[in-house]
């Protein structure tokens, strides 16, 4: 053995059991999931779990998926938009009924990541179920009864697949700094007096803090989004180092 | 090792067409994702330095020009992202890490661990052992095509037998090194080293 600073080896993150306690339906194509996990070591808002899902005859499927609950919550929640034809969401946040089992591992990541303690200004941008990792920092904000000013802009392509909006709207009502800013790429209810087209800078520019703020940025969703916004962030004069991003998929929406 | 639960009524695409090149818990893609941390920087290429060091010490250091007049490389190969997504075939070309190190007039590296540093701060960390041999290069076109931003251009680490993580995109210096020290993503709960073949995806994995 050679005389290096090898990290201490960390004890291998364990396959655990979840168990679905309830579903609930939040959009036409999103569901999520309450689950019971024995021995759920807790997490951090931000932090992701690989799921793996196991037939009859033994084929397996792994994916990742971020933790929608805040860490104080009693149980953990994910949050599954359906795709088309998508292996593991279809199963998800299709099929699955109270008292199914899959198994899980985690919490992973330590960087796309928000705790009270690292304070604020929070400028939070999502599009799709690239709000699920956003909104544990919003509950976890919430419980912890934190007021660091927080924005939320929230890119959906119509009202009705706007996740968790009844409970966004609750929290943005409180009168403790969080601002949420929802816009619609692709179709608007009647009377709708908010944005209406996808995420750009001016939009980044009006609803998030001014870059002499410093704000913490994060950055979630299909990866087109993310990067377009992550770009705009920059050229807006946000320095690289403040916007995190989170890309979930390959495709655009 | 105990029985994993079956997911009631789950089927999946089953393991028919599983090919033998996939590693554990990873499926196929055609397309390519994209996974960083942060935004994708703006290449610069009238700017762009590639530098090779041992430990503080500069050892070369190439120009975009330079770089790309060195001796090319070309691989085809597997590639296997953490987040369980693989992609058969990739077509890379570049740099291989044997022929920087010849290019400063070494046979052997100077030193058994390596640290890649990139634009925007990233950096991970691979065994120098790995790099060599032709086993990795410094790409700078994939699939016939300079390499786009997003995927880390004008120029990445390519080490296509470790997950994609250690593929530092927008590399901009190699470090060799005495004793290892953990990158960016290593020091975030990813596993040290990354086999796929090991499913090596997390600290103690
Ligand atoms: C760190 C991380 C966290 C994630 N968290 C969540 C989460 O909280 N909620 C959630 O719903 N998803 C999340 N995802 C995405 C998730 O991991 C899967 O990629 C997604 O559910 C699709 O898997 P699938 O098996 O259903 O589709 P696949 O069978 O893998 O793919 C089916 C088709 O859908 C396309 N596709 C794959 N992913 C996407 C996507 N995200 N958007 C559009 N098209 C896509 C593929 O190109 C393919 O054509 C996360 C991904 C990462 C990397």
């Amino acid at each position: 053995m050679m005389a290096t600073d090898l990290p201490a080896a960390k004890p291998k993150l364990q396959w655990m059991t979840a168990t679905v306690r309830e579903v609930i339906d939040e959009t036409p194509r999103v569901r999520s999931l309450v689950l019971d996990i024995p021995d759920w070591p807790g997490h951090k808002a931000g932090q992701h779990v690989d799921v793996r899902l196991t037939s009859d005859d033994g084929y397996q499927a792994q994916r990742s998926y971020s933790i929608a609950s805040s860490p104080d919550a009693p149980h953990v929640m994910l949050t599954v938009e359906r795709l088309l034809d998508g292996e593991v969401s279809s199963y998800l946040a299709g099929d699955v009924i109270a008292g199914d089992q899959f198994e899980m591992r985690g919490p992973v990541g330590g960087y796309f990541v928000w705790t009270t303690a690292l304070g604020g200004p929070v400028f939070l941008v999502g599009g799709g179920s690239g709000v699920v990792p956003l909104m544990a920092m919003l509950r976890h904000r919430a419980a912890a009864k934190s007021n660091v000013p927080t924005t939320l802009l929230y890119s959906s392509r119509t009202a009705e697949d706007i996740i968790y909006r009844a409970e966004l709207d609750r929290l943005s009502g409180q009168g403790d700094g969080f601002t949420l800013a929802h816009t619609l790429t692709r179709g608007q209810p009647d009377g709708w007096s908010g944005l209406k087209r996808r995420i750009d800078r001016a939009m980044l520019q009006s609803v998030g803090f001014a870059p002499e703020l410093k704000p913490r940025i994060f950055v979630c969703g299909p990866t087109p989004l993310v990067e377009s916004a992550a770009r705009e962030l920059l050229d807006l004069g946000h320095a690289a180092q403040l916007i995190k991003t989170e890309r979930f998929g390959p495709t655009g929406r | 090792m105990a029985e994993p639960p079956i997911s009631r009524g789950f089927r999946g695409r089953g393991s028919g067409g599983k090919s033998t090149r996939v590693p554990p818990g990873q499926h196929l893609v055609t397309d390519f994702p994209v996974l960083s941390a942060g935004p994708t920087p703006e290449p610069d290429l009238a700017n762009w330095r590639f530098t090779l060091e041992d430990g503080e010490t500069p050892l070369g250091e190439w120009s975009w020009q330079q770089f790309n007049a060195l001796s090319q490389t070309e691989l085809t190969v597997d590639i296997h992202c953490v987040t369980t997504w693989s992609k058969l075939d990739t077509n890379w070309r570049g740099v291989s890490i044997d022929t920087l190190l010849e290019a400063v007039g070494l046979s052997e590296p100077p030193g058994p661990f390596v640290l890649l540093h990139c634009d925007g701060g990233y950096t991970t960390n691979v065994p120098a052992e790995d790099l060599l041999d032709g086993k990795a290069m410094v790409a700078t076109q994939f699939d016939g095509e300079a390499l786009d931003p997003e995927h880390g251009g004008p120029a990445r680490l390519l080490v296509p037998h470790l997950y994609f993580w250690k593929s530092a995109k927008w590399v901009r210096r190699l470090q060799f090194l005495d004793s290892e020290i953990p990158g960016f993503w290593e020091e975030n709960g990813y596993h040290i080293y990354g086999d796929p073949w090991r499913e090596q995806r997390y600290d103690g994995d």
